[in-house]
């Protein structure tokens, strides 16, 4: 059985991130629950903040450098996309919703997402419910119920002493999870110059095709 | 192989100066940059066209038609003729004009167009660009080829008994290219006409135009034009030079960082990297030149994009001397080297008119008598009648022996 292939993207613009770290807990969940059901996995993590050149020049010219076209393939192909963005003055960072502008509206179909958000105090949690979740739903992809929100106070001690950041990271993860374990996204890899419509069928009057 | 330049149109500040050109002042400076090219040695011009400013190419064929009467042996063409927004029957009837008068130094490119707004501002929807690129060209193909044309389709008022006039000059449309560049659907449109495709190729790397430029020979191939190698292939291409490398990136590095497009985007390092644009002396434009043939195969023409981006008139005319004297000639003898025979040039009117008659004289279209209302009695010239007949009984286009192509209804009347 070929390995399910789930893409992380990390918008975090700080090296470290408490983004890439929720990024990296959210992975690691994720990909222990599938290896726990007999499902191998394949993670490649990307930081946008090592592309914020190339997205800008694909943004001012239409076409990918060879370092961010490889990430759009890698995205557009996966059983599985986790994404976490800082939250900046109520939604998503501009870099995260910059890349999200330059990857084909058909490449998410179908696609399971899991949305990760990190911000400075839990007040802008739903974030997730009214800015990111729509931007996925609308580019048809299929993003799990759970969102997972990290505010400063989740890495220490005030953080959520009920439903806990780990408690809330296994939840979304396993959900996620589920979905991949199922898609076969990654074996209907679509190509853009493939001819799905010959002329025969779009000019009138054609037999023979 | 064929070898000239294309041009946008742009109104553009010099960077350098801060001066900006009239409309006027660009609009003379293009007719001589056109006629300097034939001057200079290079085979065909191409105009693009616009409909706003800062580009000044509304209306081609008056541009085109002033040049033909300047020069003697330049190709002129288009890049792009918008497909989706004029009206078909305009542009059969345009162009069918534009040969007569420059007899025969025509063909044109197809596009759908970049600018959005212009699809509302001529009364379409920018949304069904494909299928009006589709049955716009269907129907301005139909009128090239017959006298008499009854139509209809979903974007433009019905024809009865409709003619173009004048009928194209010995009865030979213009060759046609379709440009895209990255709709597959195009491609197969201009394999499926056995016209020619076009790869805008400048603003963009170069796996794009390899897939299009393979999808398009293999579908040439498929619709029974001739083998894929016998597909006919365009490419553009954008330089800039002078004798020391250095001195050409130095004098182009402020036009590029602030050109339309793609200025303030990536360095003039990165984007001659990733796309066909040369800086540098005449032996480095012919040493990329040549590399294209490696990923498209043997091809029919070459463009060069060489006066956008507020460049003066004095340095592009400095370029097509350049590209006449140095690069041009050593790019004719090395493309010519190992070009299997099979490999045809790309038509023009004298080879299209030697496919169509061989040795017999071509047709010459003469209108029947003015019935007293401006329509002309019966059919619209002497042998309408003769020309539909032998249409019916060999009912099939040039080179469509098999395939597709040859078994299309429309051709069935």
């Amino acid at each position: 059985m070929t390995a399910k292939r789930i893409v992380i993207i990390s918008a975090g613009l700080s090296t470290p991130s408490s983004t890439r770290q929720l990024a990296d807990r959210l992975t690691a969940d994720a990909a222990s629950i599938l290896r726990e059901r007999g499902v191998d996995v394949e993670a490649q993590v990307f930081e946008l903040r090592d592309l914020a050149h190339d997205i800008t020049n694909h943004l001012l010219m239409g076409f990918a450098p060879p370092k961010l076209q490889e990430v759009l393939d890698a995205v557009s192909t996966a059983d599985g996309l986790i994404a976490v963005t800082p939250i900046f003055s109520t939604s998503y960072a501009g870099l995260f919703k910059s890349f999200i502008d330059v990857v084909d509206p058909q490449a998410l179909t179908d696609l399971p997402v899991l949305i990760g958000a990190t911000g400075g105090t839990p007040r802008h949690s739903l974030a997730i419910d009214y800015a990111i979740r729509p931007l996925f739903t609308y580019l048809h992809a299929i993003p799990v119920t759970t969102g997972v929100f990290a505010a400063t106070s989740d890495w220490g001690d005030g953080g959520d002493g009920v439903r806990s950041l780990p408690d809330r990271i296994f939840r979304g993860a396993k959900e996620f999870a589920e979905l991949v374990e199922r898609t076969d996204r990654s074996d209907l890899v679509s190509d853009p110059f493939a001819l799905d419509r010959p002329i025969g069928h779009l000019v009138g009057g054609l037999t023979g095709e | 192989m064929q070898f000239g330049i294309f041009t946008v149109t742009d109104i553009t500040q010099d960077p350098t100066t801060g001066r900006t050109p009239s409309e006027h002042e660009r609009i003379k400076g293009t007719l001589a940059v056109a006629k300097h090219a034939e001057e200079v040695g290079l085979d065909v011009f191409a105009l693009g066209e616009h409909h706003n400013p800062p580009f000044w190419s509304s209306s081609p064929t008056t541009t085109l038609a002033y040049i033909a009467a300047q020069t003697s042996t330049l190709q002129l063409s288009t890049a792009t003729t918008l497909i989706t927004t004029n009206d078909p029957v305009k542009l059969a009837e345009d162009y069918a004009m534009l040969q007569h008068v420059s007899d025969g130094r025509v063909d044109l490119m197809l596009g759908r167009g970049n600018t959005g707004p212009v699809y509302p501002w001529f009364g379409q929807d920018i949304r069904q660009g494909l299928p009006l690129a589709l049955e716009n060209y269907e129907l301005l193909h139909r009128l090239w080829r017959e006298d008499v044309v009854d139509w209809s389709g979903k974007f433009r008022t019905p024809l009865q008994g409709f003619t173009a006039t004048p009928r194209p000059l010995d009865d030979v449309p213009p060759f046609v290219w379709h440009g895209s560049i990255r709709t597959p659907e195009v491609a197969d449109q201009a394999a499926f006409y056995g016209d020619g495709f076009f790869a805008n190729h400048i603003f963009w790397p170069a796996s794009h135009t390899q897939r299009m430029i393979a999808l398009y020979r293999q579908r040439f191939e498929h619709h029974g034009h001739g083998t894929a190698a016998q597909a006919i292939v365009g490419l553009g291409g954008q330089v800039f030079m002078r004798k020391n490398s250095q001195d050409a990136v130095n004098e182009f590095r402020p036009y590029f960082d602030n050109a339309p497009v793609y200025g303030h985007g990536p360095s003039l390092e990165d984007f001659t990297q990733q796309t066909p644009l040369t800086v540098g002396s005449p032996q480095e434009v012919i040493d990329k030149t040549l590399g294209f043939r490696d990923y498209v195969g043997d091809y029919q023409r070459q463009l060069w994009l060489i006066d956008h981006a507020g460049l003066p008139l004095k340095t592009v005319l400095e370029q097509l001397d350049l590209l006449g004297e140095e690069v041009v000639p050593v790019l004719r003898k090395e493309f010519a080297k190992d070009r299997p025979v099979e490999v045809p040039d790309a038509p023009t009117h004298a080879s299209l008119v030697t496919a169509k008659y061989g040795d017999q004289a071509p047709r010459q279209a003469t209108p029947n008598a003015n019935r007293g209302d401006n329509l002309t009695l019966g059919s619209p010239y002497q042998d309408t009648a003769a020309v539909e007949a032998s249409q019916r009984s060999s009912n099939r286009q040039a080179g469509s022996a098999f395939g597709a192509a040859a078994t299309r209804k429309e051709f069935v009347r």
